[in-house]
């Protein structure tokens, strides 16, 4: 536990606070610490997006065995920021009769939910702009306003490939939601608590997908496929079929507005495999088991935040894995999955965990 | 501050609820509505109540107004303009805007003492919890229960309404 000390990341945080309240007011240094983290979050977003960008293309190409972008940069590293600055350039086009008003503010409502999600994420030891007591409850909570931005964006844009889009891609992230928020739920019996620096600290001893055995691995499976149906990607992207739908929601949006519903999907496939990291294998936690102390000092050696990137690195490999390897469902096959399996299911996985916790049965 | 915040949240909840209420765009009065409850929900996160703060924003602004728009989408058209209210209606709506206004602000100066009081203490989740399952003094294990009944009755009701145009089609 020493040397987890060394990677704290509120040493620094709280000295870039004293450096600032030495210069300035109460006030001013609220409004300058609120822009600052502001700014990191802008930044880690635009990084999140071109590097997520490239890892998708890349790890489809393999897939599919190819090479994959190789021409701009080493190994085609700077192709995402290359297309990145074509979005930027492109003409935002607005379809005759839209309603400019919403459909130019429906890409911010969706942005603006990920970002308020991404807020409450620890990063690292030390490293969480915001700790809420109800921490798990509020990413579900404000992760459900994306919806209404996919809803309206659908609506205004005054096309018949969006309107369908957009109501298949409600009806797929309200219910989803359900056995998504389930599968966490069953992990808080053990944890008793919402707050998310708590729950990454009743994993000091082992992982709740290990310390949780059976119901945990169940819940995992479930919350990842549920999650995998709310950022509405594949095998679960009716909402965008291109096949079908052109793309879904977003077919009449060009240029920048394009680029936003672009990101919001890859910063929620983020979110996603951050909540999974953090509630199901210790998210920056380093690989602890029981009291073997000689391990875990080992383990504690590398960075908190070095152990969360990999950890969600990982669980997103396995959402692109699935996109890239499975066959798109029906809209049909996708709600009957919902309401007549994952539910039931996550509902016996709860009850199924209650009797665990109540007898002592987890580690 | 939180006093800077908090009229700026006023200002943009009041100034969100009179353009959802004049807007003749049907669609846009549900996005206003949207902007309204989430400005209510910043407000409890300024007293530091997450809890009611992240339910207002599950079921109402994630929830309720989702089945708003999923309405709207089903049942109108893109370009259909809500008709003008007339003077009557107009007259009728404000006055009886100014008497609510009027009750509310009525019940809370003669009550400062007794809000004042219960808005300095700070909830967790796990009182809210404890206080919901409660059958004691101050419990609400009673009205949990009869809202789940409420619940199971609208359930019914939906099920019964889907199965009677099944059985129209067959005939």
């Amino acid at each position: 536990m020493k040397i987890l000390s060394i990677y704290d990341f509120s040493n620094l945080t709280q000295a870039i606070h004293t450096w600032l309240s030495g210069k300035m007011s109460v006030v001013s240094t609220q409004v300058v610490e609120m822009i600052l983290v502001g700014t990191v979050f802008l930044l880690f977003f635009a990084v999140l997006g071109l590097v997520l960008v490239y890892a998708e293309r890349k790890v489809c190409a393999i897939i599919q065995v190819r090479l994959g972008p190789m021409r701009v940069g080493k190994w085609g590293t700077a192709q995402t920021l290359a297309d990145f600055i074509k979005l930027v350039f492109k003409e935002p086009l607005i379809t005759r009769d839209a309603d400019k008003f919403l459909f130019n503010l429906a890409p911010f409502i969706i942005i603006i939910a990920s970002f308020m999600a991404v807020a409450v994420m620890p990063f690292a030891k030390g490293l969480q702009a915001m700790d809420f007591d109800i921490g798990l409850f509020y990413i579900s909570a404000v992760s459900s306003i994306g919806v209404t931005s996919i809803l309206v964006a659908g609506w205004a844009s005054n096309s018949k490939y969006s309107l369908i889009g957009a109501i298949r891609s409600g009806a797929q992230i309200l219910s989803y939601e359900l056995s998504a928020g389930l599968s966490l739920l069953t992990i808080v019996i053990l944890t008793g608590s919402l707050q998310l620096s708590e729950i990454v600290e009743s994993q000091a001893d082992g992982w709740w997908i290990w310390k949780g055995h059976v119901s945990s691995i169940i819940a995992f499976v479930i919350f990842i496929i549920a999650g995998t149906a709310e950022t509405n990607r594949g095998p679960f992207d009716m909402a965008e079929a291109e096949s079908e739908l052109t793309a879904g929601f977003h077919t009449e949006y060009s240029g920048i507005k394009f680029a936003f519903f672009f990101l919001a999907e890859y910063v929620n496939m983020f979110i996603i495999a951050a909540i999974g990291a953090t509630v199901f294998f210790g998210g920056w936690m380093p690989l602890h088991v029981g009291n073997f102390e000689a391990f875990n000092n080992i383990m504690d050696y590398i960075p908190s935040v070095v152990w969360f990137f990999m950890k969600v690195s990982a669980i997103i490999f396995l959402m692109m894995w699935f996109r890239w390897t499975f066959p798109r469902l029906r809209i049909d096959q996708l709600l009957t999955l919902e309401w007549k399996y994952l539910l039931p299911l996550s509902l016996m996985n709860i009850l199924l965990m209650a009797f665990l916790s109540l007898m002592g049965w987890h580690f | 501050m939180s006093v800077i915040l908090f009229y700026i949240t006023a200002v943009a909840i009041l100034l969100f609820a009179f353009l959802s209420v004049t807007t003749r765009r049907i669609l846009r009065a549900a996005v206003y509505l949207l902007f309204v409850l989430i400005g209510t929900a910043a407000i409890y996160f300024l007293l530091r109540y997450n809890f009611l703060a992240a339910l207002q924003l599950t079921l109402y602004a994630g929830g309720i107004i989702v089945l708003i728009i999923f309405s709207i989408m089903l049942t109108s058209q893109m370009n259909n303009k809500l008709e003008k209210p007339n003077d009557l209606q107009v007259v009728l709506a404000s006055v009886t805007s100014v008497v609510g206004v009027g009750l509310v602000l009525f019940v809370i100066l003669n009550h400062s003492t007794f809000i004042t009081q219960y808005s300095e203490k700070i909830y967790n989740v796990k009182e809210v919890a404890l206080s919901l399952i409660s059958y004691q003094k101050n419990g609400y294990a009673l009205p949990f229960e009869v809202i789940s009944v409420l619940l199971l009755a609208a359930m019914v009701a939906a099920i019964i309404m889907a199965k009677r145009e099944l059985k129209n089609k067959e005939q």
